[in-house]
């Protein structure tokens, strides 16, 4: 099929931005959406045009590092899959696709779909950890977990990470990912000693890094390639409001 | 030069207490006064890092992902062993030794097998501690489940986010020291080179890759946790990113690069479907617990997979391995595959695939069952290929996973360069010519928490570090190696795209040093790529800025380090006449099985590197066996 490619195209953090239009012939049904990219990308080269940067590594949806806007909406059409997991038989011949970098205050571009992600990290580093230390430590099955439990940390723990839910939410807010750590943390005994603490920390964090506050559209939820559900927001309301008395 | 493994003298069992009670310790009020660099965020790293700034180090860590979250160890899907003996099934350290040591086609030290082994359960209790949400039973029990090579259920993993899982709770404990300032992350920096100082490992040199500019950090130690080489194929299941540079940098310093030819290819992903294509996807070894492996017994057969009855079936593994069956190691696995599809058996459009089918576990245990131990494998191949796993069988082949080989380093995690460690998958040392499932998150984690804490400590009490200046000649001089790499690859101004190289290199590598290697494979190899080497230093082309985000200059050291490496693969597939687990040379086969050649080849191969174009010397180790005896690996 051939495609025309609207492409955010920025040179660095302080430069103005534009979309630029791109055609593209021979995209195979197949292909995966940053394949076609890539195909994009060989044609530059062979133009001595700049490439298009854009973030992207195991191509299978678990790294979180890929990610921009598809036609509106992050991660492209499709639900439940990273854009490294959309495939082009998702599009027609003919489409016109735009596609721009997330975009949030606490999310700065570093070059064209190219984000700077670190808040995240940073958000976590003030408490979404269990502070165990290497060694010393009981055997594995001394504490058994109630699976019911076990499995709610798990979907919570799926998290990629990739801040789709930012990019989807009018005001920016990072609710869903920091309520999946405090979900898949706060869900188990071992993480239960340290919540009231980490929550506090880690809402304070996210104000600071400018993210938005919810106001319940579960965009972030529709979007979220990991499929993490809003009723860990509600879990992790429910805890602050606890930890706060 | 004569290789020291430094392995401890004493019964096995005793080995690793006796050594780490006699390793010098560094008084803990004395830690904050050394500097440790650590490359690499996976598992390996990570755990490192994390686990040296808990003991008081100071850590500089670095990553050329923007989040030490991003290493290629989140896409681990299956599992990570350990003996636990949960499942009451006769497990030991003593089996899980001796299924690796098998496993590895005895090519690997026995004290570090035992070591590992032997640390392996802490991993599990460390990681239930940082609240790695492992699978459960309904008693509230950690689950197990089986893989390839072993006949006991000692596999412990998170749905089929194993890898994830692991990683976060090793980012989150790395995470904990930078808030305690006891680390210092570097995103977005890749290792371009290593700075020795008398002798010593003392820093390196690396490339921001937002701003392009060329930075020098320095340290008492340098830890590469940098992973695997599988990409030197081109089309693997490593991420995109993952590639050589570090090890391969630091090997044209001086450090030996130890069985680069043992690679290992995998029999369970998702078959090539274009040219196009960027990456293979495994479909995880824990598969093979539940699904079956087939062909039609007619060649070229047409029918639908479902349309063809019982009987006109053939369950090859389960023919040829009674007793292991799906489960037999990864290399026998492919093998087959392979061997099965070249004699015209294989299925699908392009007839290089064979069937993994889950009807008669779904019969058996309920779809629901299936789902929940699978559910997003089955979505990922579903997303892929447009199939549905659950109705009709999986379409598999084999692809490049895993690299045995790296750098080589002593029973300390040291390489022969003094103060340069290398863990993980980046160095060679405990999986031999082939690596059981499940046992690389297990080696990482070992290597990271269990086992450099103690040893690195051991190297700084042990030594005196002089002070370096950033602006000794040495020092600089590495540095503008670094710059002059970069100036030349802009100035080429060649017709070529990197990637186009790469694919070059991928198809020498797949054809010739892939699944089995023949002497004439290989010098034909060695021959063609020379001359890509050629072709790329007069012809590659560069766009973009130089002081900017630039994948393409970012690439092109990658590739040029490949096509180095790629040589060095096939010269030592070519040195070692014998075929042993992953490496498989055609002339040294009975009845379809590696045949090894213990007399003469059990040693590992360590190579050292004497100048551009020269060749390399080969340095070897030789292996001792003295608890389990080298036999045939059967698997029948
Ligand atoms: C798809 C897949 C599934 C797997 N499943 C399993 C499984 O179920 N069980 C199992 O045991 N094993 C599995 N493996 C193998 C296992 O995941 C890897 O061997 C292991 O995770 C490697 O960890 P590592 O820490 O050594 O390196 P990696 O995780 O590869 O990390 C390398 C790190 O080094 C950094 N780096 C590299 N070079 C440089 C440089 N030059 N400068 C700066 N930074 C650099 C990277 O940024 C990264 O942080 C799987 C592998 C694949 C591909
Ligand atoms: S919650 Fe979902 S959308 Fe948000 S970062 Fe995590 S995986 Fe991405
Ligand atoms: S590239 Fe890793 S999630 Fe898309």
């Amino acid at each position: 099929m051939k495609l025309n490619l609207k492409v955010w195209r920025q040179q660095n953090n302080s430069a103005k931005g534009k979309f630029v239009n791109y055609k593209i012939d021979d995209v195979s049904e197949h292909m995966s959406f940053l394949e076609m990219l890539d195909v994009l990308n060989e044609e530059l080269i062979k133009k001595s045009e700049d490439t298009i940067a854009f973030d992207h590594d195991c191509r299978e949806g678990i790294c979180g590092s890929c990610g921009f806007m598809i036609n509106g909406r992050a991660h492209g059409p499709g639900s439940g899959i990273a854009t490294c997991q959309l495939h082009m038989r998702s599009f027609k011949d003919g489409d016109t696709i735009i596609i721009e970098p997330f975009r949030a205050e606490g999310f700065p571009v570093i070059k064209d779909l190219m984000i700077d992600r670190s808040a995240f990290d940073r958000i976590l580093q003030v408490g979404g950890y269990i502070s165990a230390k290497t060694g010393g430590i009981p055997d594995g099955n001394a504490i058994p977990i109630k699976k019911e439990d076990s499995d709610l940390s798990m979907d919570a723990a799926a998290c990629i990470g990739c801040g789709a839910c930012v990019a989807a939410c009018p005001n920016s807010s990072a609710m869903l990912f920091v309520s999946a750590k405090i979900s898949h943390l706060g869900l188990l005994p071992q993480g239960k000693i340290e919540n009231d603490e980490r929550v506090i920390k880690l809402v304070a964090q996210m104000d600071e890094e400018k993210f938005g506050s919810c106001s319940n559209t579960y965009a972030c939820e529709a979007e979220c390639p990991k499929e993490i559900s809003v009723t860990n927001i509600a879990r992790l309301n429910k805890y602050f409001i606890k930890a706060n008395l | 030069m004569i290789l020291d493994s430094k392995i401890p003298a004493g019964p096995l069992e005793k080995k690793w207490t006796s050594h780490r009670f006699n390793l010098k310790l560094v008084n803990p009020a004395n830690r904050r006064k050394y500097k440790i660099i650590v490359v690499g965020t996976g598992l390996a790293g990570s755990s490192a890092a994390a686990s040296f700034a808990e003991l008081g180090y100071n850590v500089l860590s670095f990553s050329y992902h923007e989040s030490p979250r991003r290493a290629h160890s989140i896409a681990a899907q299956g599992g990570i062993n350990a003996p636990k003996n949960y499942a009451n099934d006769g497990d030991s350290v003593w089996r899980l030794f001796y299924d690796t040591i098998k496993g590895g086609d005895y090519r690997a030290r026995e004290a570090n097998v035992y070591r590992l082994a032997e640390v392996s359960g802490s991993i599990i209790d460390q990681c239930v501690a940082q609240g790695v949400p492992f699978a459960r039973d309904y008693a509230g029990y950690l689950d197990n489940r089986s893989f390839g090579g072993a006949q006991v259920s000692r596999t412990f993993y998170a749905r089929g986010q194993t890898g994830q899982q692991l990683l976060l709770g090793a980012y989150q404990a790395l995470l904990r020291q930078v808030n305690e300032k006891k680390i210092t992350f570097f995103p977005r920096r890749e290792m371009l080179d290593l700075i020795l100082h008398d002798g010593k490992a003392r820093g390196i040199v690396v490339r921001n890759l937002v701003n392009g500019k060329i930075e020098t950090y320095t340290a008492d130690a340098v830890v590469l946790a940098t992973g695997g080489y599988g990409n030197v194929f081109y089309l693997s299941t490593n991420a995109n990113a993952s590639n050589a540079t570090a090890i391969w940098r630091a090997h044209k310093r001086g450090a030996f690069f130890a069985n680069p030819c043992y690679t290992q290819i995998h029999p369970t992903c998702i078959p090539v479907s274009g040219d196009y294509q960027s990456k293979l996807t495994l479909m995880s070894e824990s598969l093979r617990n539940d699904g079956r492996i087939w062909v039609p017994k007619k060649k070229n057969d047409l029918r639908k997979p479902n349309e063809i009855p019982e009987n006109e079936r053939d369950y090859y593994l389960e023919r040829l391995y009674p007793s292991f069956g799906n489960l037999v190691p990864r290399d026998i696995a492919s093998r087959r595959a392979k061997e099965i599809c070249d004699n015209g058996f294989g299925v699908g459009e392009t007839k290089m695939a064979v069937y993994l089918d889950f009807v008669d576990s779904i019969k058996r245990l309920g779809k629901e069952t299936i789902k929940q131990k699978y559910g997003n494998l089955f979505d990922m191949y579903k997303q892929i290929t447009a199939e549905d796993p659950y109705n009709v069988p999986m379409r598999i082949y084999p692809a490049v996973h895993y690299t045995m080989g790296g750098l080589w380093v002593d029973y300390n995690l040291m390489s022969n360069l003094p103060g340069l460690f290398v863990i993980g998958e980046a160095n060679f040392s405990d999986h031999g010519a082939n690596r059981l499932g499940a046992s690389a998150l297990m080696q990482g984690l070992a290597d990271g928490y269990f086992i450099l804490p103690y040893t690195i400590g051991n190297y700084l009490a042990s030594e005196k570090f002089g002070k370096i200046n950033l602006t000794d000649s040495s020092i600089k001089s590495v540095k503008n190696n670094v710059e002059e790499i970069i100036s030349k690859l802009f100035n080429i101004k060649g017709k070529t795209s990197v990637n186009e190289f790469h694919k070059k290199l991928g198809k020498i590598m797949w054809n010739n040093v892939g699944m089995g290697r023949s002497k004439k494979s290989l010098n034909e190899a060695i021959n063609q790529i020379k001359k890509l080497k050629k072709e790329f230093w007069s012809d590659v082309k560069i766009v973009g800025e130089k002081e900017n985000v630039n994948a393409v200059i970012e690439k092109a050291q990658r590739v040029a380090d490949f096509i180095e490496l790629g040589e060095l693969l096939a010269t030592d597939a070519l040195n070692r006449q014998e075929s042993c687990g992953g490496h498989f040379r055609e002339e040294f086969q009975f009845d379809g099985e590696a045949m090894r050649n213990d007399k003469k080849f059990t040693y590992v191969s360590a190579w050292e590197f004497k100048g551009e174009n020269k060749k390399e010397k080969l340095h070897k180790e030789k292996l001792e066996f003295e608890n389990v005896s080298l036999t045939q690996r059967s698997y029948k």
